[in-house]
């Protein structure tokens, strides 16, 4: 899609909409789960490679360009279809998603040239990553900036706190951690397996400028990205308040949809939510 | 081997400016002198392996020539998914500098002594695997590894280590040394264990026996060829090394003489599949697991016998 930066509110609406009929479909097909947790980064991926981030698929190589690393990487088929509304490689790629002899994998592996900049699907991995190319922009003075976007079960495990720890230490403001809080992971409300109140405040003690969005509204997630970083000096956390299973009613905010791939009836009812 | 380690690497910083060093937190003074020449270049990422791997990935993916250093367990061990999936799927230049290999922090104790890591560091495809056998060694492969792009796990002793080569020898990555070339008993051994090796193949010598000794250095990719042709001129191998018995460089070895057509007697010295509760200095340490050179001439002794 040629003029990215030119779009309109409206028209982030629109490519929302038709990724997550993408999401929807290269699941159904696949039988693949993690619907939930793809549905609800989808506006957080629109806002970040239709505006915010400097990536351009005809430079895919460019030295300067920003990072993004899905470190949710299990939320990969919404980042797939994103991908290739943006330019990156022709949707008829999305075919072979989690198919035998196909194209995509149910987490991403590292591809530059079609946008994947990191493999991922172990969480806890993707900060770290994050920080090592912030800090080697830093040391070659690129304006580069790196994103890693997180789940919230994700901040279960310890590295993320390692490298959160090291990156306010090293006062690297060009790295923005994003987490996708839907509240809800594989087996429970995150709330009752392992509390992570107060999230932002944690961020903060942690020595993180850190601001709260909804992370469904486009006003709010692409003006508090366009303002990172939120200080000098000091990393940004932006907690993305969003719900699992975002457009499709019955999955809205329902831990079973975090692994449950829709059977037929489920499909065309959604697909009609969708249209 | 440590400090030789160390001082090499220096010596590449100053004409390869892509050069990081990292340390979780360990290596007390060993760095001072980089660390001054270098502050940019030198990360103390702080007590967090798991995270200095993944820094560590994130400068490679930047076009950065990356060293990583701790004590062997806590390097490769505690961090070891991060091994895996950031630089060895993503196959990136990280050299992983581990220092304390087999038994060389002795009193320490168990926490601190490195049996399994050749083991497991091995099956990671992408994976290279080098077990240096004295400071020599050492420094080659420093230079080697400076231009060599991808994951290099490096195991080293600890300072102090004795002399093996009298001058620097010929060293490749993915080449064993023959160190003596003899008749039909055949040691391969590497890292920790290779001064003993050499007084072990000394002392056979001595007695009138024909040996061959070799350095197999790096475990991953190894040396097949130098192994099937040490094959067909033995009657007898024996492999000895600081490393659990299971999995490392006589594991290694054996896959190799299993598919051949060798015939004749194979024998692996190594540290038996036990975590040890005795305690003591390094020397103490190998004679209770039969790493003596003593233990070794005599095991060997008896088994040659029968062949």
């Amino acid at each position: 899609m040629a003029g990215a930066n030119e779009l309109q509110m409206n028209d982030y609406e629109n490519i929302a909409g038709e990724i997550r009929r993408d999401v929807l479909n290269m699941i159904y097909r696949a039988k693949a789960p993690h619907i939930g947790s793809s549905f609800s980064i989808v506006e957080l991926l629109v806002a970040l490679y239709f505006r915010c981030l400097s990536v351009s698929p005809d430079r895919p190589q460019d030295e300067n360009r920003d990072i993004f690393i899905l470190s949710k990487g299990h939320g990969c088929p919404a980042l797939y279809s994103t991908l290739a509304h943006r330019g990156f490689f022709s949707p008829s790629v999305l075919n072979g998603f989690g198919v035998d002899g196909g194209t995509l994998e149910l987490h991403p592996t590292r591809d530059v040239e079609a946008g994947i900049e990191v493999s991922t699907g172990s969480l806890g991995h993707g900060l770290s990553i994050g920080a090592g190319m912030a800090l080697a922009a830093k040391y070659d003075r690129s304006k580069r900036k790196a994103f890693a976007l997180l789940s919230d079960g994700e901040l279960n495990e310890g590295s993320v706190w390692e490298a959160a720890l090291f990156a306010a230490h090293h006062k690297l403001d060009n790295l923005i951690a994003i987490v996708d809080y839907n509240k809800i992971q594989a087996l429970g409300k995150t709330q009752e397996v392992v509390s992570l109140e107060p999230l932002a405040g944690k961020w903060r003690s942690f020595g993180w400028e850190v601001e709260e969005i909804d992370g469904h509204n486009f006003e709010q997630i692409i003006s508090t990205l366009e303002r990172v970083p939120f200080q000098q000096q000091k990393p940004s956390a932006i907690v993305a308040h969003t719900v699992k299973g975002k457009g499709v009613s019955f999955m809205e905010n329902e831990l079973l949809w975090h692994y449950r791939c829709p059977d037929e009836a489920e499909y065309r009812r959604a697909l009609q939510e969708l249209s | 081997m440590r400090s030789t380690a160390i001082k090499t690497l220096e010596k590449h910083c100053a004409t390869d400016s892509s050069i990081f060093l990292l340390t979780a937190d360990l290596g007390y003074r060993i760095f001072d002198r980089f660390r001054n020449a270098y502050p940019d270049r030198f990360i103390n990422v702080g007590v967090a392996e798991a995270n200095m791997i993944g820094i560590a990935a994130g400068l490679a993916l930047s076009g950065k020539n990356v060293y990583c250093y701790s004590i062997v367990p806590f390097l490769t061990m505690r961090c070891f998914e991060q091994i895996r999936v950031d630089l060895c799927y993503q196959n990136l230049n990280v050299k992983m500098v581990g220092v304390g290999g087999g038994l060389s922090y002795a009193l320490e104790g168990m926490t601190h002594h490195a049996i399994e890591d050749i083991s497991i560091l091995r099956s990671l495809p992408n994976m290279t695997v080098v077990v240096p056998g004295d400071a020599l060694e050492v420094e080659a492969i420093m230079n080697e590894a400076a231009t060599y792009n991808g994951p290099v796990y490096i195991r080293l002793g600890k300072d102090g280590c004795p002399q093996v080569h009298r001058t620097m020898p010929d060293l490749k990555i993915g080449k064993g040394i023959v160190i003596k070339e003899g008749g039909g008993l055949s040691i391969i051994a590497n890292g920790t264990m290779l001064h003993t090796a050499k007084i072990v193949s000394d002392t056979l010598a001595s007695r009138g026996l024909s040996v061959t000794l070799i350095s197999m250095h790096t475990v991953k990719p190894l040396d097949g060829e130098l192994i099937k042709e040490c094959a067909r001129n033995s009657r007898a191998i024996f492999t000895i090394e600081e490393h659990s018995i299971i999995g490392g460089l006589g594991s290694a070895v054996a896959e190799v003489l299993a598919e051949s057509s060798y015939a004749g007697l194979f024998r692996r010295i190594a540290i038996p599949d036990a975590y040890g509760r005795d305690i003591g200095r390094v020397e103490y340490l190998r004679e209770k697991h039969g790493l003596a050179p003593e233990a070794i001439i005599n095991d060997i002794l008896r088994d040659y016998k029968q062949c």
